[in-house]
């Protein structure tokens, strides 16, 4: 094997131990794995089943928020949330119907909601003002209406 | 048996094309090259949209023309090229297909134009707009599903055509190397053949379930078969593409292929290690760990090594042929290639192309960084590069040479310089596209989206500027794609007669011996059926049991 093979072998080798590394130690040591929440729930009957019978915005402690949401073509509920800059927000949320995307604009939450699944992220906004939410998985005719917003105050 | 050999190679090329071998091609490449006009127009009919320009009519909706763009330049376009060079390169390097293969090779041909007009149907009447991924529990019309089984069924036949030749070649030459374009295109049917089980398996369960007879569907578990199949199927583009840069662009440029060793191990390695790595698409999934996550991360980053390998192998070869053409400095080789040659140019371009394309691959991969991006535009900024660019522009180089071969005709410098312009044009048009797909994607902007400002929202208002492009470089395209269908067309029934190479480079004269183990399928199949249970037996029998869904049409 030529040297410079070598050389160019070992470095692709390093690259990606490095990534993989990387993304453990962030996923482990600093808890910013992907949002993977392991818990079912009858999609069939998300309205009688708590916590989802009563979505809103609950606040859990001092700054830390916990907003109970259900996404169902075309909307998300609650709508329009508002909430003190410098918060923890943890989003509990599953799908009355097809799969939806959970996405804040600006932000690195992005998480799939699936019916059937009760899926969870958490949020520190320190910045205040206006975000975007969307629906970032293709659920139909009025996908591109399938929005809302997250005010910091 | 040696001198029986060399009598029955040499009466081959005296014969030229099989003119019965010919005409399989070309029927194939005749659906792909329709496939990319089609597609490609409804291609720009969404970037105009998606840049705001252009409001679709009443009667067609975006998600309707997303649902045909997605299946004709995924799937068909891409699906029947594939087949279609390969199997003239199983007649060529073969020395012909038998007449059994032939036989499978038509069936399959007609049984997935059969299943493309079912699914067709249902799309057209807006009864299955559903996307590539037809995710449940979003349900079509039974129709699509009985399309997509015989779409299947029939990529099965010329998957075992494809075996059946391979097979009988060995028993013929018993001790010898399969040649290597025939090896790239077994690991092609092997990978094509093995990655669709899943979605078989998918499809199976979601037919009784829109049929009525079965209540609710497994979302999650039809969603992981869905993966394992949906991007293997890309790679497997990927693996036909790399199969023209290590055996037919060293020929086009007067130099030898690389290790032989070397490029079947990529394919060995790329056959074991595409399966599992459909899985980064469900990396901010809900009910899977995320230790499990954190192993397909590995699994995933695998898939970069072997593209390594061949990044290195490729420049290694021009390099090489270079300086034994006399070029000095560093980087002096550069002036030696043959620019001007479209079976260069083409392949060149879609080669530089998977350097961002793989480094974004990588990205995307990796946990953490997937969550920023994941169904955003950049994703769909990726596929761009990866299939728009780094296979089409290879297929695309391919049509100029493979098409006049099998058809009796020649390359016309004309033809040739017409080609350089559409990879310019083409070139042009995707980057425009790609680059402001990647910027926006990270601002946010999702994919598989209409237009829309939600309201006037002031985030999404900023994303306009960037989504202009997608227009501008949309039209660029329209006009490659149209130049590229006329000269697929021309070069197969009207350029002049005559015969065109089927180029296939030499091993260096002083390569070492490739080691027959490269030889061993069923241990190769062996290793990846066990790294694809690794992979997948702990999370789909997690999902067994879990609660069901109803079909909806939401569209």
């Amino acid at each position: 094997m030529h040297k410079h093979e070598k050389i160019w072998l070992i470095l692709s080798t390093a690259m990606i131990v490095g990534f993989f590394l990387f993304a453990g130690y962030q996923t482990f040591a600093l808890q910013m794995g992907p949002p993977s929440h392991q818990e079912t729930i009858d999609p069939q009957k998300v309205d009688e089943t708590e916590p989802f019978d009563n979505p809103g915005v609950f606040q859990t402690g001092e700054n830390e928020y916990e907003v109970v949401m259900t996404l169902q073509i075309f909307s998300f509920t609650p709508s329009e949330i508002e909430i003190p800059a410098g918060s923890e927000v943890t989003f509990t949320m599953t799908s009355k119907d097809v799969t939806h995307g959970f996405q804040i604009a600006g932000t690195n939450v992005n998480a799939m909601v699936m019916p059937g699944y009760v899926q969870k992220i958490t949020q520190t906004f320190n910045e205040p003002g206006e975000y975007l939410i969307l629906c970032n998985e293709y659920c139909g005719s009025g996908h591109q209406l399938m929005a809302t917003t997250i005010t910091v105050k | 048996m040696a001198l029986a050999e060399t009598i029955k190679t040499k009466a081959n090329n005296a014969l030229g094309v099989n003119p019965q071998d010919a005409k399989i091609s070309k029927s194939y490449f005749t659906v792909t090259f329709l496939a990319l006009l089609i597609g490609g127009t409804l291609g720009l009919v969404q970037g105009l949209n998606r840049a705001g320009l252009f409001e679709l009519p009443s009667w067609l909706n975006y998600y309707q023309v997303l649902t045909a763009h997605g299946l004709l330049l995924i799937l068909v376009f891409t699906a029947f090229f594939t087949i279609g060079y390969f199997y003239a390169g199983l007649s060529h390097t073969l020395g012909g297909l038998i007449p059994k293969v032939r036989k499978m090779v038509w069936i399959g041909f007609w049984m997935k134009i059969f299943g493309f007009v079912l699914a067709v149907i249902p799309i057209l009447m807006n009864e299955a707009s559903v996307m590539y991924t037809f995710y449940p529990p979003m349900a079509a019309s039974p129709l699509f599903y009985f399309g997509l089984v015989f779409i299947v069924l029939g990529v099965w036949m010329a998957a075992f055509g494809a075996f059946v030749q391979v097979a009988n070649w060995r028993k013929n030459h018993k001790g010898q190397h399969l040649p290597i374009l025939s090896f790239f295109a077994t690991g092609v049917f092997v990978l094509l053949f093995f990655s669709s089980i899943p979605v078989a398996i998918e499809v199976f369960m979601i037919i009784p379930w829109v049929l009525g007879w079965m209540e609710t569907i497994n979302v999650m578990l039809s969603r992981t078969l869905f993966w394992a199949f949906g991007h293997t199927l890309v790679n497997i583009w990927y693996l036909t593409a790399i199969s023209v840069w290590y055996v037919i662009v060293p020929k086009v440029i007067g130099g030898r292929r690389f290790s032989d060793t070397l490029t079947r191990v990529v394919v060995i390695l790329l056959v074991i290690l595409n399966i599992p790595g459909g899985f980064h698409h469900q990396i901010i999934d809900p009910g899977i760990s995320e230790t499990i996550k954190y192993m397909h991360v590995f699994m995933s980053l695998a898939v970069g090594f072997p593209s390594l390998m061949t990044a290195y192998a490729m420049f290694s070869v021009f390099e090489r042929t270079g300086r034994a053409k006399g070029a000095k400095g560093l980087f002096g080789f550069f002036k030696k290639l043959p620019w001007g040659d479209v079976r260069f140019l083409a392949p060149f371009i879609a080669m530089v192309a998977f350097i961002p394309a793989g480094a974004g691959g990588i990205v995307q991969t990796t946990n953490q960084l997937d969550q920023v991006v994941h169904n955003s535009l950049w994703i769909v900024g990726h596929f761009h590069l990866t299939l728009g660019m780094t296979v089409a522009l290879t297929f695309f180089g391919v049509s100029y040479w493979l098409i006049p071969r099998i058809s009796g005709r020649i390359l016309t410098k004309k033809m040739n310089k017409m080609g350089v312009i559409t990879t310019i044009l083409w070139t042009i048009g995707m980057s425009f596209m790609a680059i402001a797909m990647h910027l926006v994607g990270l601002l946010g902007s999702p994919r598989r989206t209409s237009y829309t400002t939600y309201g006037d929202n002031a985030t999404a208002l900023g994303w306009d500027p960037y989504l202009i492009f997608l227009a501008i470089g949309g039209t660029f395209l329209i006009v490659a794609v149209i130049m590229q269908v006329y000269s697929a067309f021309h070069l197969m029934f009207r350029a002049p007669k005559g015969e065109e190479e089927f180029p296939i480079a030499e091993e260096e004269e002083d390569a070492s011996k490739t080691p027959f183990w490269t030889e061993r399928w069923s241990r190769t199949i062996l290793i990846m059926l066990i790294v694809v249970a690794m992979a997948y037996v702990i999370p789909i029998v997690d999902f067994i049991g879990d609660p069901g869904s109803p079909p909806w049409k939401t569209w």
